[in-house]
């Protein structure tokens, strides 16, 4: 498996939402190679006729009745948010202004 | 410091107040909080008041529940209404929980005393505290040493006689660990045993909720209250809590127990004689020792560092500075996640969401985080074949007793070395417990692991019995 660049590094940054200095991108991509390269004991393998594990005991939907049951209140939850607004979580703006 | 057991007994039978005990364990802290980092939060009001609740249910002849007047030291990372819970980061430095965990609420309703929160390795990333966003915790035996993690506040509020009992949570080791190095009994479970309803996420198909104590028959205690289903979290097995103090004292006549050359191998010599000598104890118990090799177990590192960081990067993808915890603002809201994310985490934890987005990311899935699930696959059939010889198998809980701070931290694959010996137990989903037995270099203590399969709880809980009698405390 190719060695992992500081590209590729700089761009999993960019999908995990983490700004990293130059500093942080060439540590990481000298300490993240290194985990990719032990993991290779396990690239070597031929495990074609295995099948993936997930879960330990293999996750089934669990059903309850469809009924209303108390839940926590609303005004306790936002209290918690950095910012609300008439009982909604508020966001600097998503949209920009109408063309 | 007296046992759980013995402390539940008393204040039953009114011969100790659950106040009295309190104040006891409270006074420890007080004295020594200070240089050892165990608790980032006490919560004195809280804890006062639910002793005084258990005094009062005993004053009215009413039984106040198994763990009655015991106070308990809480993991920073599982949810307590109104208490400030950290994960030991700074993204949520401030945030109080608006509801229990269901491991809270069992304790309370059985008479226990939770009087704290404990300092972690960040987001319970990492084998010594020392990712914690908070300061390491120092280990009670020797202040200049690591307690071990991620749970080490929880091990070493144990071990400095703090609280008889703890929780913790285990991904990778997070429990047994920190209880080999701090001198204490940890237990993991069988994956779904107890409740994470109200555990901080780390990686949901691995973490798993446990105790720690200072005796094995505390431990089985505790375990036997937390334990049992819970419609709130859908990886509950459904089955109520197993019967295990009745069993602590079982002993291991008749079994047949593995010793694993890859549970030893790598460790360092006082480790080796440990582990050998508990051997010897256990076939001197009745048990028949044979020596086995699982040469699968070898891959549980490398598929553990891909398989937790990639759930990691998912679980803590709700870091976004919208809901709760910290926000840092900026133009537009990707600007606010991102100046949020990144002042918020710390180097470890930005080390694993990268490496688990890295290994989901298209192109790289199959070659890592598949390859891993099907690693997974064969650690689970390879334990399988074991136990088709053997009841349980036994090995060491770390290679080496506590090391000092520093040693390991700036070199993340050196730290994950830690973790080799438990990893394996956590991919499978099943149990395994830490023991103390016998000391080692600079008379620090050292941990035996027994692993069962899932289930196997009562039968680990006998065997490390065996132990900790041969070992001395009887």
């Amino acid at each position: 498996m190719a060695e992992l660049t500081r590209s590729e590094v700089a761009y999993v940054a960019k999908l995990a939402r983490l700004t990293l200095s130059d500093e942080e991108l060439d540590l990481f991509t000298v300490q993240l190679g290194k985990i990719l390269i032990h993991a290779q004991d396990m690239s070597a393998l031929d495990l074609s006729e295995l099948l993936p594990t997930a879960h330990p005991f293999g996750l089934v939907n669990v059903l309850r009745a469809d009924e209303v049951r108390p839940s926590l209140d609303r005004d306790v939850v936002l209290a918690e948010a950095p910012d609300a607004h008439e009982g909604r979580f508020a966001v600097p703006r998503i949209l920009g202004e109408a063309p | 410091m007296t046992t759980a057991l013995s402390i539940a007994r008393d204040v039953n039978a009114g011969e100790r107040s659950a106040s009295s005990v309190l104040a006891a364990s409270l006074a420890i802290v007080a004295a020594r909080n200070e240089e050892l980092n165990v608790f980032l939060h006490v919560d004195h009001e809280g804890a006062t008041a639910m002793a005084a609740a258990v005094d009062e249910r005993v004053a009215q002849g009413l039984n106040a529940g198994p763990l009655a007047g015991v106070p308990i030291a809480i993991k920073d990372n599982m949810c307590q209404t109104g208490i400030p819970t950290t994960c030991s980061s700074r993204i949520l430095d401030g945030w109080r929980p608006p509801y229990n965990a269901t491991v809270i609420d069992r304790l309370i309703a059985a008479g226990a005393v939770p009087v704290g929160k404990t300092n972690l390795d960040e987001f319970a990333m990492g084998s010594s505290t020392e990712t914690s966003a908070f300061g390491p915790t120092r280990n009670p035996l020797d202040p200049t040493r690591v307690p071990g993690g991620s749970s080490g506040g929880s091990a070493a509020a144990v071990a400095a006689g703090m609280t008889p009992l703890s929780l913790g949570s285990d991904t990778g080791g997070s429990i047994r660990q920190p209880a080999a190095l701090c001198g204490v009994v940890g237990m993991k479970p069988t994956y779904g045993l107890v409740s994470r309803y109200g555990l901080i996420a780390f990686a949901s198909s691995l973490d798993q909720i446990g105790p720690f104590a200072a005796t094995v028959t505390d431990s089985a205690l505790l375990l036997e209250v937390i334990a049992g289903h819970d419609p709130r979290d859908t990886t509950s097995l459904p089955e109520p809590s197993p019967v295990l103090v009745a069993h602590v004292n079982d002993g291991v006549a008749g079994k047949r127990i593995g010793l694993v050359r890859e549970l030893v191998e790598g460790a360092d010599e006082d480790v080796v004689n440990a582990v050998n000598s508990a051997a010897e104890a256990l076939r001197a118990a009745g048990a028949t020792i044979v020596e086995l090799s699982i040469p699968e177990l070898r891959l549980g590192l490398s598929a553990y560092y891909l398989i937790a960081p990639a759930e990691a990067s998912s679980n803590l993808a709700r870091y976004d500075g919208v809901r709760f915890g910290l926000r840092v603002n900026g133009d537009d809201v990707t600007a606010m996640m991102e100046a949020t994310r990144t002042a918020g985490f710390g180097a470890e934890v930005k080390r694993r969401i990268m490496l688990g987005t890295y290994a989901l990311s298209a192109g790289y899935f199959d070659a890592y985080y598949g390859q891993a699930l099907k690693v997974r696959t064969l650690m689970i059939d390879a334990f399988r074949r074991a136990y088709d010889h053997v009841d349980l198998l036994l090995g060491a809980t770390t290679p080496s007793v506590a090391f000092a701070f520093g040693a390991k931290s700036h070199d993340p694959m050196a730290m994950y070395l830690s973790d080799v010996f438990t990893i394996p137990t956590n991919l499978a989903g099943e149990a395994a417990i830490s023991v103390p037995f016998a000391t080692g270099e600079a008379g620090l203590p050292i941990g035996v692991q027994i692993l069962g399969p899932g289930r196997s709880e009562a039968q680990l809980f006998a065997a490390a019995r065996v132990l900790e009698i041969a070992d001395g405390r009887p």
